[in-house]
């Protein structure tokens, strides 16, 4: 399994044709202490860019972009009463989603770790 | 301070009645009576009396104190204002639409057509509604208006562009109508990217929502290029008029190429708001989109040469609120501009623009000045300097509410990192801005010096620093009794 990140700051754990989705410890960071995750509906579908899902902070409300194409099939629903979690573990136990890939070849567009933590020097 | 309900005592009466000596009428069926009394405060009338007047000198206002609300434009409410709404007072909101109940208030009438003129001719546009009750229900309304325009052209729409600066109501708005967002990005001088914009334009865009000046307190240049391509797609252009306080007399929207706009009657032309009294958000729009305004409208009859109301219109998207809308804060508004001329508003925007200059100059030594040119009526500066000793923008925040001044906005716009977005209004005097502009020095070298201090802030408050994070996580309504 590898994690792919994007410029608006959601990584993309892939798996085969299955991708795990989250937002990075910097978007965490930026964020400030998250109070609410607002979870798409199981079977949505969405192309790579869209609108995915939304996250509330102290600071702002933020969308959240789908890094890749595909059908969301799982869906972490324990950051309802714990948005918190996106805090303490955004690239681990805050896992957001899952989507079944339609294309997996997009994974071609988005950055690695290096290329990621090279573009958050550039910011 | 105890909250009413714990001043409650049993027994205690505000008023006095007499006993009734109206025979009782049948009583209600027991399915619709109450099991137990209501609970609420009993309290006679000068405990009420004192809780409400101690409860508003705790609170902060124009009235008490600098408000420099970035993107709110908290001038001052003259009250002479609040006696020209009072005149009408009597009148009942439907007189109008009674059977020849127009010639009882022509005067009323009168008012809102005049109204209706002035914003029209301020503004650049060909008619105007003031039915919409608020900023985000004139855009609501101005978005139903493009729809049923493009509905009515048979063009196939689908797409709104917004610049990422925008005011976050612009994107919610048009999602309420139907439309999805496409967000262009801030070239690094403040303003949209002219390069993504042009990419971002095809035939199914129905509109481009533009603030200008935007959230950065920064007028666009491109704004008539930006019109011309969003028109060569008939795409329509949408101006949120949040910021006018800027440019009355100087620009005119509907000159430089928008064809739909909302005017904030509670932030441009002096009416009270953030709690102070509910808004206005009259829309104005060009001769295209005229067929698609809200019913009812006041039209002048050529013949009787009385204004009438008309209630129908076959291509209108119907009502979008009770009565006129908000009529004593349009009576307050057309009094504003009837008070200032047009003299006085053209002054009004220089002073704005003026006195926002004037704190960008004096404080961009200390805070960080993002995009740093002349501004318009607001400036945005970055707590980032002081973010290196570990202060944020909201810890300068709380500072200020203990030194006696409203806050800014910060965190907003969004595009700011630690955004502190100041707006003075015309308003203020030049004392009260070298006051505050003083105050905020004080803030940056302490930020520096004792950056632990800010921590506790405020500290002179009845309620000392809240746990935001708590409350937002923890959310635990209820009503009490």
């Amino acid at each position: 399994m590898s994690i792919y990140f994007t410029k608006e700051h959601e990584w993309a754990k892939v798996n085969g044709n299955l991708a795990q989705v989250g937002i990075s410890e910097h978007a965490a960071h930026e964020l400030g202490d998250v109070t609410f995750v607002e979870l798409p509906a199981i079977g949505k579908q969405v192309k790579q860019g869209e609108v995915l899902a939304a996250i509330e902070s102290v600071k702002a409300a933020s969308d959240i972009y789908a890094p890749l194409s595909g059908k969301v099939v799982k869906v972490n629903s324990t950051l309802d009463a714990t948005p918190e979690q996106v805090n303490e573990s955004p690239e681990q136990a805050a896992w957001m989603l899952e989507l079944e890939l339609s294309d997996p070849a997009e994974v071609g567009s988005l950055m690695n770790k290096e290329q990621y933590d090279a573009y958050l020097k550039s910011l | 301070m105890q909250l009413i309900f714990e001043q409650s005592v049993p027994g205690r009466k505000g008023v006095m009645l007499p006993a009734s000596d109206v025979p009782r009428a049948a009583a209600l069926p027991e399915g619709l009576r109450r099991a137990e009394p209501a609970a609420l405060p009993e309290l006679s009338e000068l405990d009420l009396v004192r809780h409400f007047t101690n409860l508003s000198r705790r609170n902060f206002s124009v009235d008490t104190h600098f408000y420099p609300l970035g993107s709110c434009t908290m001038k001052y409410n003259a009250k002479v204002l609040e006696n020209a709404a009072n005149l009408f007072a009597p009148l009942h909101p439907l007189t109008a639409l009674l059977p020849g109940g127009s010639d009882l208030c022509q005067g009323a009438l009168g008012m809102l057509y005049d109204l209706a003129q002035m914003l029209a001719d301020i503004t650049g546009m060909d008619e105007v509604t003031a039915q919409p009750l608020a900023g985000a229900h004139g855009e609501m309304t101005g978005m139903l208006l493009i729809a049923a325009y493009h509905k009515a052209k048979g063009n196939q729409k689908k797409y709104v562009v917004v610049p990422d600066s925008s005011h976050g109501t612009n994107p919610a708005s048009a999602a309420m109508v139907g439309y999805e967002i496409i967000t262009i990005p801030t070239a690094p001088y403040g303003d949209m990217d002219m390069e993504l914009f042009k990419q971002a334009m095809n035939s199914e865009v129905a509109a481009v929502m533009m603030t200008c000046p935007n959230t950065l307190g920064l007028f666009n240049p491109h704004i008539k290029e930006i019109a011309d391509i969003a028109h060569s797609h008939d795409a329509l252009m949408y101006y949120d008029g949040a910021n006018l306080n800027a440019i009355m007399g100087k620009v005119r929207p509907g000159d430089v190429g928008f064809d739909v706009i909302h005017v904030n009657l509670h932030k441009t032309f002096g009416t009270p708001h953030g709690g102070g009294g509910p808004g206005s958000g009259p829309v104005g729009v060009k001769k295209a989109l005229v067929p698609f305004l809200p019913m009812p409208c006041i039209v002048h009859d050529d013949d009787s040469g009385q204004l009438r109301v008309q209630t129908d219109s076959p291509q209108s998207i119907g009502r979008t609120a009770n009565f006129f809308g908000n009529f004593g804060v349009m009576v307050k508004a057309y009094a504003y501009m009837i008070m200032l001329g047009r003299e006085g508003l053209i002054q009004v925007s220089e002073q704005a623009v003026l006195n926002a200059n004037y704190i960008k100059e004096k404080l961009k030594g200390y805070f960080e000045l993002p995009y740093d040119q002349t501004c318009m009526h607001e400036a945005v500066f970055s707590a980032s300097r002081q973010l290196e000793h570990g202060v944020h923008a909201i810890d300068i925040a709380k500072f200020l509410i203990d030194k006696g001044y409203h806050p800014p906005t910060v965190y907003f716009p969004l595009i700011v990192k630690e955004a502190i977005m100041i707006e003075p209004t015309e308003t203020e005097s030049k004392q009260t801005l070298d006051a505050f502009i003083e105050i905020m020095i004080e803030a940056a070298q302490l930020a520096e010096s004792d950056p632990a201090a800010f921590a506790a802030m405020p500290v002179s408050m009845p309620v000392t620093r809240l746990d935001e994070t708590k409350a937002a996580r923890e959310q635990n309504v209820c009503c009490v009794g």
